[in-house]
């Protein structure tokens, strides 16, 4: 995990120090460090010349921006209703299975998170579900498992 | 599957002209005069679902006082059962920019801005290689016009344009009080032209073909092709590109498994169409208007199911700004699960349907307003399915 203070400077010299710099800003922290903590929000709120209630309440009105610790890996799994009627279920509960959490869930070494999610854009090859940033369709239990296979085995960053 | 009849258009994702960016540079060549009046002749209007006139919006905004003006880009396709917009920036971006130009050009901008949704982020690489292929070209026209991408982070309400605006501003995605309009007060309470993708990628195809050749498509309410997102209970769920102003029952011919009990147009905010009324619809703003997504449900499916699944979506979407959204969303959740549980007597139904009806007037934002679309349209069609 990056440094906060430090990382909170390079994304301000990048992003600038306008209000509007703030979501990119916010985003830039979850993307290296998974998630958005107390301390971090208080930092970026002193360095954006902002109240720490005004960071706060935006970090929480956006679902992708995590203000509880997360896994290095967090996977989100559409639940909307062609993903829905595409075996969902099924899949979390593939997912629940290899990974021995449960929805809501981090595994104890932080490597995933289990999470499901509104509409993800891919209703013509559902179910589907984000890795991070990739994401996945036309899932199957088989297809899952080779997947998760492979992020388990991938080197902790 | 019966034979294909309905017409398929290749306006949309057709092939780039040769040379790159051309249209876009024969077009600055023109008055702003002349390319906002190919615009109003053609028809267009908005892609995203309301289809407002697009001539007028710009129209407007290059009207309103002031040096300082924004062109937007509303990528934030969240929509359930829409996907259209993703894969016209996979497959056209150079389109999408080139429209964003002449809008630029058009109302006195210097400043676009795209607003991709959270869940999209992985095509940023991409678009940022189209987008500086665009800057070199708009360098060598000398046009002052440059385009950033910003990201959402998952969350539908910022679809609604002045969330979007909230967002790109640091807040929280919550509504404005509308008036005023974004043509004299946007990002940055600056006068600001937000358009869906597919809009900006129809105003560049009217640019080349213009508005008489583009006007032959569709009908007159309904100008132009569109494109539609279908999925659910069909063999070829997927991108289609169509004419405006189709029967419904034409398209469930083409589309559905030879089985299908309801169409939903529009989305979880759109209307549910029963069988029985599949002759009579017809798909466009002068029937049922849709932003694209079409979802197909079969006779195996429970209505119930699919109602329950939008009010879920709906509840946790609701910004919670405003009383009636906040709190009839849940209400409406609970009150269908109280029937459907033997809880509530079928009558309570009646009630949610006023409830719905209040949310339509009072709440404060189209996300609010348009949950009774779905909710009375499921309920009134499928009632034995709400309480058995």
């Amino acid at each position: 995990m990056t440094d906060c203070k430090s990382l909170i400077k390079e994304l301000a010299n990048k992003h600038g120090r306008e209000r509007a710099s703030l979501l990119p800003i916010l985003q830039g922290v979850v993307e290296r460090n998974n998630y958005l903590s107390d301390t971090c929000m208080t930092d970026i709120a002193k360095e954006l010349d902002l109240s720490a209630a005004q960071v706060y309440g935006t970090a929480t009105f956006y679902s992708f921006l995590d203000t509880q610790p997360r896994g290095e890996y967090v996977i989100r799994v559409c639940k909307t209703i062609t993903c829905d009627m595409h075996g969902k279920k099924t899949i979390i509960q593939t997912l629940e299975d290899m990974l021995k959490i449960k929805v809501g869930e981090t595994t104890p070494n932080k490597k995933f998170t289990l999470l499901e999610t509104n509409c993800l854009g891919w209703c013509h090859e559902g179910p589907a579900m984000l890795i991070n940033d990739t994401p996945y369709s036309g899932l199957t239990t088989e297809k899952v498992h080779d997947i998760i296979s492979e992020y388990i085995n991938k080197p902790s960053l | 599957m019966s034979e294909q009849t309905l017409k398929r258009v290749d306006l949309i994702f057709g092939e780039y002209s040769n040379e790159k960016y051309k249209i876009l540079a024969t077009t600055l060549a023109r008055t702003n005069e002349d390319i906002l009046k190919d615009l109003l002749e053609s028809g267009l209007r908005g892609r995203g679902g309301a289809g407002f006139p697009t001539a007028m919006k710009w129209k407007f905004t290059a009207e309103s006082p002031g040096e300082e003006k924004y062109v937007v880009c509303n990528a934030d396709e969240g929509e359930p059962g829409t996907f259209k917009d993703r894969e016209i920036l996979l497959r056209v971006p150079r389109k999408v920019f080139s429209g964003m130009a002449i809008c630029g050009k058009v109302i006195g901008a210097k400043k676009g801005y795209m607003y991709l949704r959270g869940e999209y982020k992985f095509m940023v690489p991409e678009l940022m290689k189209e987008l500086a292929i665009y800057h070199e070209h708009t360098k060598q026209l000398g046009l002052d016009f440059s385009i950033e991408i910003r990201m959402g982070s998952g969350a539908y309400i910022c679809g609604e344009e002045s969330a979007l605006f909230e967002s790109m501003e640091g807040g929280r995605g919550e509504p404005r009080n509308k008036p005023p309009y974004p043509t004299t007060s946007g990002f940055m309470k600056k006068p600001t032209v937000i358009n869906n993708v597919e809009t900006f990628v129809n105003v560049l195809m009217i640019m080349r073909l213009g508005p008489d050749q583009y006007k032959k498509l569709g009908t007159t309410d309904s100008r132009g092709s569109k494109v539609f997102s279908v999925s659910g209970d069909t063999p070829i769920p997927g991108i289609y590109e169509l004419e405006l102003g189709m029967p419904l029952d034409r398209f469930v011919d083409e589309f559905g498994d030879g089985d299908t009990k309801a169409v939903q147009v529009g989305g979880a905010s759109g209307f549910c169409v029963p069988r029985k009324k599949f002759k009579d619809t017809v798909i466009g703003f002068e029937g049922v208007p849709t932003g694209g997504s079409m979802m197909i449900f079969n006779s195996s499916r429970s209505m119930y199911n699919v109602l329950h699944n939008y009010l879920e979506f709906f509840e946790e979407e609701s910004c919670g700004q405003c009383t009636p959204c906040r709190v009839g969303c849940q209400q409406l959740l609970k009150g269908i699960v109280a029937v459907k549980k033997g809880e509530k007597k079928a009558v309570y139904l009646d009630q949610l349907m006023k409830l719905s009806e209040s949310m339509k007037i009072t709440a404060k934002c189209g996300l609010g307003q348009s949950v009774a679309n779905s909710f009375s349209s499921i309920v009134n069609n499928f009632k034995e399915e709400m309480i058995y």
